[in-house]
C-alpha cells in the first residue's frame, strides 16, 4: 500500500518533471517553429542563475520562481533580436544557429563557473509515508509544472495577447493586417519560451549537479515529449509527458533505471510510427 | 613486403623524427619529460590539478640541482578532452620531441590510445589516476588507486559502521563501475554479508526517486554507490532531499575524487564514508608543507585532489629511479624502479610493486564532515591485490595486456 503510494507519486514526479522540461520547448518550438538546440542550455543558465542568486543571499524559491525565468528570459530576448529573427521559417537554419549558440553558451558558462559540479540542496524536507521516506520537493515539482499548464492555457485562452499570438502563429500576415506587429510578437514569444525553459531549469536545479554540459541531458527529452505531444501545446505536453513519464517508471520500477530509458525511447518511436503528427495530430485535435 | 596503413605512418614519423635529430642532440642537455592531460574541455578539473602538480615537483627537483646534475624540461601537450589528440601527441612526445618519460593520461580510453605508442618508441610511461586495475606492462607504472584497494578496506569497515550485512550497489555503468561492484560483492561476502541488489546507471541518469525507493522496499544495513559525475552526483542530493541519510548508511569508492564533497551541503554530506589515499585535510606536517608550497606557486589549494598527488609522486618515483639509475635509459630506471622504490609525500608513502608495476599506498577510511573528510584511520601499505591476481611482470617480463580480473 505505501509502496503503491510512493511509486503514484514517483510516476506524477516524472510526468511533471517533462512537462517542464518540454514546455519552454513547446512554445518556441511548437508554437513559433524554430528548433532550438539551444533548449538545454536555457535551462542549464536557469539552474546557474538560481544558484548564483542563492549565494547572494536570495531566498531560494524567490530566485527559482522570479529571478531564473527573468533572467533567462533576457537572455532569449537578446538572442532573438540577434539571431533567431533574421531566421524565421528557415528551419534547418535556426537548427544550425541554436545549435551554434548552445556550444557558445556551454563555454560561456565554463568561462565564468568553472568546469566543476555546483549545485544547491533542496529546500523541502523529506517525510514518511508509512514505511517509506519520500523527496518532498517532488510535490513542489508536481504543483510548479500543474500551475504552469493552467497558467499557459489561461493566457492564451482568456487574454487579447494569447489570442493575439495564436493568431500570428497562424496567418502573421493577417495578424500584421489587423495592426499588429509579427516581430513584436514573435519576440514576446520567444521571451515567453525562454523563460519557461529557465523556469524549468531552476526548479530542476536542486535535485542535480549542475554542470555547464547539464543541458545535454533534457534535450532529448524535451524534443520526444514536444514533438511526440504534437500540435496543440497544453493538450499535446500533459499527453505525451504522460504517456512517457509512466511507461518510464514501470520499467524503471519493475526492471531497473536504465529499461526504463530505453523504454521511454522505444515507445516514442512505436508512437511516432503509428502518430506520425503527434498525440494530438489525432485525437483531442484543434484543443489547445 | 607489404606496406599497410601503419607501417607506413610508423616509418613516416620516424623519417620526420631523424629529420628532427640534429636539433635533439643539440638539446640533450636537459632531461625531457613529456606531460600529456587535458588541461582544457570537459575533463578540465582533473587535468589541470594534473598539469600544476607536475610542474610543482619538476620545479621541486630543478631546484634541488636537477637529476644528474642535469635540469628538467617539461614538454606538456593538452589534449583537449579529445581522445584523438592523445594518439597524435603521443606519437608527437616519442618521435619527435623524443622525450626520455612520459606521465599522463586521464581517463582509462586515454590511456590505452598511447600505451602501445610509448611500449613500441621504448619511452616509459607513467600513468597517475585511480582506475579500474589490471594493466600488466613493464613500460607502464601506475601509481592510482585501484578498486580491491579501496573496496578490501571500505566494504568491512562500511558494514562495520552499518552494524549489519546486507549491502545494496549502485555503480556508474562502465568498466570502472561494473568492475567496482564485483569487488564489492567479494568483499561484502568475505564479511559474511550479502548483496541484495546492484544497480547500474548511465553516465547521464539523473534521476533516482524510483531508485530510492526501490532500495527501501529492498531494505538494506548499508548502500555502496561506486557513482561517478555531475549527474550521478544527484544521488546523494535526492538521496539525502528524501530524509533516507539519517536511516540508512552510505560509502562511495567515487564520492570525493572531484572534490564533490564541497559541493554537497554539510547535511547531504555528513557521514558518508570513502577510502583514498589523499585528502586535502590530511592533518600531516607532509600535507601542511605540501599545501604550504603549492599556494606558494598556485595560490588557493582547494581544487586539489587525488590525481593531481598521484601526479606529483609519479614525477618524484621517476626522479627516484633515475637518481638510482644513474641514467634516464629506459631498462635502467625500470630495473632500478623495480627494487621497490618509495616515496613519502603529502599522501603517506607510495612504494612501486615490483610485480605489478603498481603502487602500495596508504589508504585512509575517512567520513564527510562539514563538507571536509576526517579521517577515521589510516591503513598503511596496501598492495594492489586485484592487479597482484593477474600480472606477474617478474615472471612474464613481456606481458603486455590489460587483464579484466575475474573474481
Amino acid at each position: 500500500m505505501d509502496l503503491s503510494f510512493v511509486i503514484l507519486v514517483e510516476m506524477l514526479y516524472a510526468v511533471a518533471s517533462l512537462i517542464l522540461i518540454g514546455a519552454g520547448l513547446a512554445v518556441v518550438f511548437g508554437m513559433m517553429k524554430v528548433i532550438n538546440l539551444a533548449h538545454g542550455e536555457f535551462m542549464m543558465m536557469g539552474g546557474y542563475a538560481t544558484i548564483t542568486a542563492v549565494n547572494l543571499g536570495v531566498n531560494v524559491f524567490v530566485a527559482m520562481l522570479v529571478i531564473a525565468p527573468l533572467i533567462v528570459g533576457l537572455i532569449g530576448l537578446v538572442v532573438e533580436r540577434l539571431v533567431i529573427r533574421h531566421l524565421y521559417g528557415r528551419l534547418v537554419d535556426t537548427m544550425l544557429a541554436t545549435w551554434g549558440l548552445s556550444l557558445f553558451f556551454i563555454g560561456m558558462t565554463t568561462m565564468i563557473f568553472g568546469n566543476t559540479t555546483t549545485g544547491i540542496s533542496t529546500p523541502i524536507p523529506g517525510f514518511a509515508v508509512g514505511g517509506y521516506q519520500i523527496n518532498g520537493y517532488n510535490f513542489f515539482i508536481i504543483v510548479v509544472s500543474v500551475l504552469l499548464l493552467i497558467g499557459i492555457l489561461a493566457v492564451l485562452k482568456t487574454t487579447r495577447a494569447g489570442l493575439v499570438a495564436r493568431g500570428a502563429m497562424q496567418r502573421a500576415d493577417m495578424a500584421a493586417s489587423l495592426g499588429y506587429s509579427p516581430d513584436r510578437i514573435y519576440m514576446a514569444t520567444f521571451f515567453c519560451g525562454s523563460a519557461l525553459s529557465g523556469l524549468a531549469g531552476a526548479v530542476l536545479a536542486p535535485l542535480v549537479g549542475l554542470v555547464p554540459t547539464s543541458g545535454g541531458a533534457y534535450i532529448a527529452k524535451a524534443f520526444i515529449t514536444v514533438i511526440a505531444g504534437g500540435p496543440s501545446l497544453v493538450a499535446g505536453l500533459l499527453s505525451s509527458a504522460g504517456f512517457f513519464g509512466i511507461v518510464s517508471q514501470v520499467f524503471t520500477f519493475a526492471i531497473s533505471p536504465v529499461i526504463g530509458e530505453v523504454a521511454l525511447l522505444v515507445a516514442a518511436v512505436i508512437l511516432l510510427r503509428l502518430l506520425p503528427q503527434g498525440i494530438t495530430g489525432r485525437f483531442l485535435k484543434g484543443r489547445l | 613486403m607489404t606496406l599497410n596503413r601503419r607501417k607506413f605512418l610508423g616509418a613516416t614519423a620516424a623519417m620526420t623524427g631523424a629529420a628532427m635529430l640534429p636539433r635533439a642532440v643539440l638539446a640533450a642537455d636537459t632531461i625531457k619529460l613529456g606531460s600529456i592531460v587535458d588541461t582544457s574541455g570537459i575533463f578540465d578539473a582533473y587535468g589541470k590539478p594534473m598539469d600544476m602538480a607536475l610542474r610543482l615537483a619538476v620545479n621541486e627537483i630543478n631546484g634541488a640541482g636537477g637529476l644528474l646534475g642535469r635540469k628538467i624540461e617539461v614538454m606538456a601537450y593538452d589534449t583537449q578532452s579529445d581522445m584523438a589528440l592523445y594518439s597524435q601527441y603521443a606519437q608527437q612526445l616519442t618521435r619527435q620531441d623524443k622525450v626520455d618519460v612520459v606521465h599522463g593520461g586521464i581517463l582509462s580510453a586515454s590511456r590505452e590510445a598511447i600505451r602501445q605508442t610509448m611500449r613500441k618508441t621504448g619511452t616509459l610511461y607513467f600513468y597517475n589516476v585511480q582506475y579500474e586495475g589490471g594493466v600488466c606492462d613493464r613500460n607502464i607504472f601506475c601509481n592510482g588507486l585501484t578498486p580491491a584497494q579501496q573496496a578490501e578496506v571500505l566494504v568491512p569497515w562500511a558494514m562495520k559502521e552499518a552494524g549489519g550485512k546486507k549491502v545494496y550497489t549502485l555503480a556508474a555503468d562502465y568498466n570502472y563501475g561494473q568492475i567496482t561492484a564485483r569487488w564489492i560483492e567479494k568483499y561484502v561476502r568475505d564479511a559474511g554479508g550479502e548483496v541484495l541488489s546492484t544497480d547500474f546507471f548511465p553516465l547521464d541518469v539523473a534521476d533516482f526517486g524510483a531508485t530510492i525507493a526501490k532500495i527501501q522496499t529492498a531494505a538494506p544495513d548499508l548502500v555502496i554507490a561506486p557513482l561517478v559525475g555531475g549527474a550521478h552526483l544527484s544521488f546523494f542530493r535526492q538521496w539525502a532531499a528524501s530524509g533516507m541519510k539519517d536511516k540508512i548508511p552510505l560509502a562511495s569508492t567515487t564520492l570525493g575524487v572531484g572534490n564533490e564533497h564541497k559541493v554537497l551541503t554539510p547535511e547531504e554530506g555528513n557521514g558518508i564514508m570513502v577510502a583514498y589515499s589523499y585528502s586535502q585535510d590530511l592533518d600531516t606536517p607532509a600535507n601542511t608543507a605540501f599545501k604550504e608550497r603549492w599556494s606558494a606557486a598556485y595560490g588557493d589549494p582547494s581544487a586539489l585532489h587525488e590525481l593531481a598527488i598521484s601526479t606529483y609522486y609519479g614525477v618524484h618515483t621517476w626522479a627516484k629511479g633515475v637518481e638510482m639509475a644513474g641514467s634516464v635509459e629506459r631498462d635502467a630506471v625500470v630495473a632500478a624502479l623495480e627494487t621497490g622504490v618509495s616515496f613519502d609525500g603529502p599522501a603517506g608513502k607510495y612504494t612501486v610493486d615490483p610485480k605489478t608495476h603498481h603502487a602500495t599506498v596508504d589508504v585512509h577510511l575517512m567520513k564527510f564532515k562539514d563538507q571536509k573528510m576526517d579521517v577515521v584511520e589510516t591503513l598503511s601499505q596496501r598492495p594492489p591485490i586485484d592487479t597482484q591476481t593477474v600480472c606477474d611482470l617478474e615472471a612474464n617480463p613481456d606481458d603486455n595486456t590489460q587483464y579484466e580480473i575475474q573474481i
